[in-house]
């Protein structure tokens, strides 16, 4: 399993990288979304991270695009914010069970994960 | 008062309440971030208990992590509890570059969100104004927000503060979209009550890529 995690904020995605790292998932990370486009280019993941609310261009954007280019791909999203219209514009996206608001617990993080990859996997 | 200056009480809320919204979601990345990191702590304190070595200088880092981000949250708490303070008094006196540097730093997400950058050149001197810091407040981010719309290719907005005998001058400049832009000016229904409560002028240059908002150094003079 690969995944990729797409949030501005740096401290807080490469910290959930490491972590789920010593769980044994792989995941890089990447703060803006030119860069997760180049990433989902040149390597495979299974499931995209995406922060709704990133620089630039929207989380919903960003899924569209990496959709187009990798059409398997998975997709969780996560918000800082609790507005209405955020939430509706993600779960729509990926379904309510799919959209987690920061901050985010591990555990239910990657029991997403699994979810969404219909998978099972040990935790720590 | 807002409605006695003609001031739409709706517009003022949802001012305040976007930058509160801002603030909290600040707020909420912070702690987000010291969330990570306690937990990275709890993940190495688990691996140690079942006998795997733990580096203290990468506790040290994780610490140290936490430790930026709770000041951090104290200054965007101390930013917010002088912009909740700017109602307390219908006028009062305050040095413009500290209200500018307020502004900038109230305003850092919406910048970040578009890519864009806001600089303040500051003198060294104080530039006191006496006016009602809430409707500057309210009219600078008016501006702020058409200005980081058309900054052009280089992304950054230039602001600076000037004095004259009786007025301050306050410069967005490098917008470089102003020439192209489908309205030359911020939404006129938002500001035009504001320039008229603080007494201001707006001035367009539009060839130097620049708008001027001229106010009082003292509003009740």
């Amino acid at each position: 399993m690969r995944i990729l995690l797409v949030d501005d904020e740096e401290e807080l995605v490469s910290t959930l990288a490491e972590r789920l790292a010593i769980r044994g998932i792989n995941a890089d990370w990447v703060t803006s979304g030119d860069a997760a486009l180049k990433m989902v280019e040149s390597q495979h993941y299974d499931l995209a991270v995406l922060d709704i609310k990133i620089p630039i261009i929207s989380g919903v954007s960003l899924k569209k695009k990496i959709q187009a280019k990798r059409p398997g791909m998975k997709f969780i999203f996560m918000t800082g914010h609790g507005s209405e219209d955020d939430f509706m514009a993600g779960s729509k996206e990926t379904g309510p069970e799919f959209y987690l608001v920061k901050p985010v617990d591990i555990k239910t993080l990657i029991e997403k994960i699994n979810m969404a990859l219909n998978r099972r996997r040990d935790t720590l | 008062m807002i409605a006695e200056q003609g001031i739409e009480y709706e517009s003022a809320l949802r001012f305040f309440g976007k930058m509160s919204a801002s603030v909290s979601h600040e707020i909420n990345n912070t702690l987000a971030i010291i969330n990570e990191n306690a937990g990275l702590l709890e993940d190495f304190a688990l691996m140690a208990d079942k006998g795997r070595a733990i580096d203290p200088a990468r506790l040290k880092t994780i610490a140290e992590k936490i430790l930026i981000q709770i000041h951090r949250a104290d200054s965007i708490i101390k930013n917010m509890n002088k912009f909740a303070h700017s109602v307390d008094e219908r006028v009062r006196s305050v040095d413009m570059n500290d209200l500018l540097q307020l502004m900038i730093e109230l305003s850092s997400r919406f910048a970040s969100m578009r890519g864009v950058t806001i600089e303040l050149k500051r003198p060294a001197e104080p530039l006191f104004i006496t006016t009602n810091i809430f409707f500057l407040e309210n009219l600078l981010w008016q501006f702020l927000d058409f200005a980081m719309d058309i900054t052009g290719q280089e992304k950054t907005v230039f602001l600076n503060a000037d004095i004259t005998e009786n007025h301050i001058l306050i410069r967005f400049s490098q917008l470089e979209g102003l020439k192209s832009a489908p309205r030359n000016t911020p939404s006129v229904t938002m500001t035009e009550g504001l320039l008229d409560a603080l007494k201001g002028k707006l001035t367009t240059n539009i060839e130097a890529g620049m708008i001027i908002l001229t106010l009082p150094k003292d509003i009740n003079r």
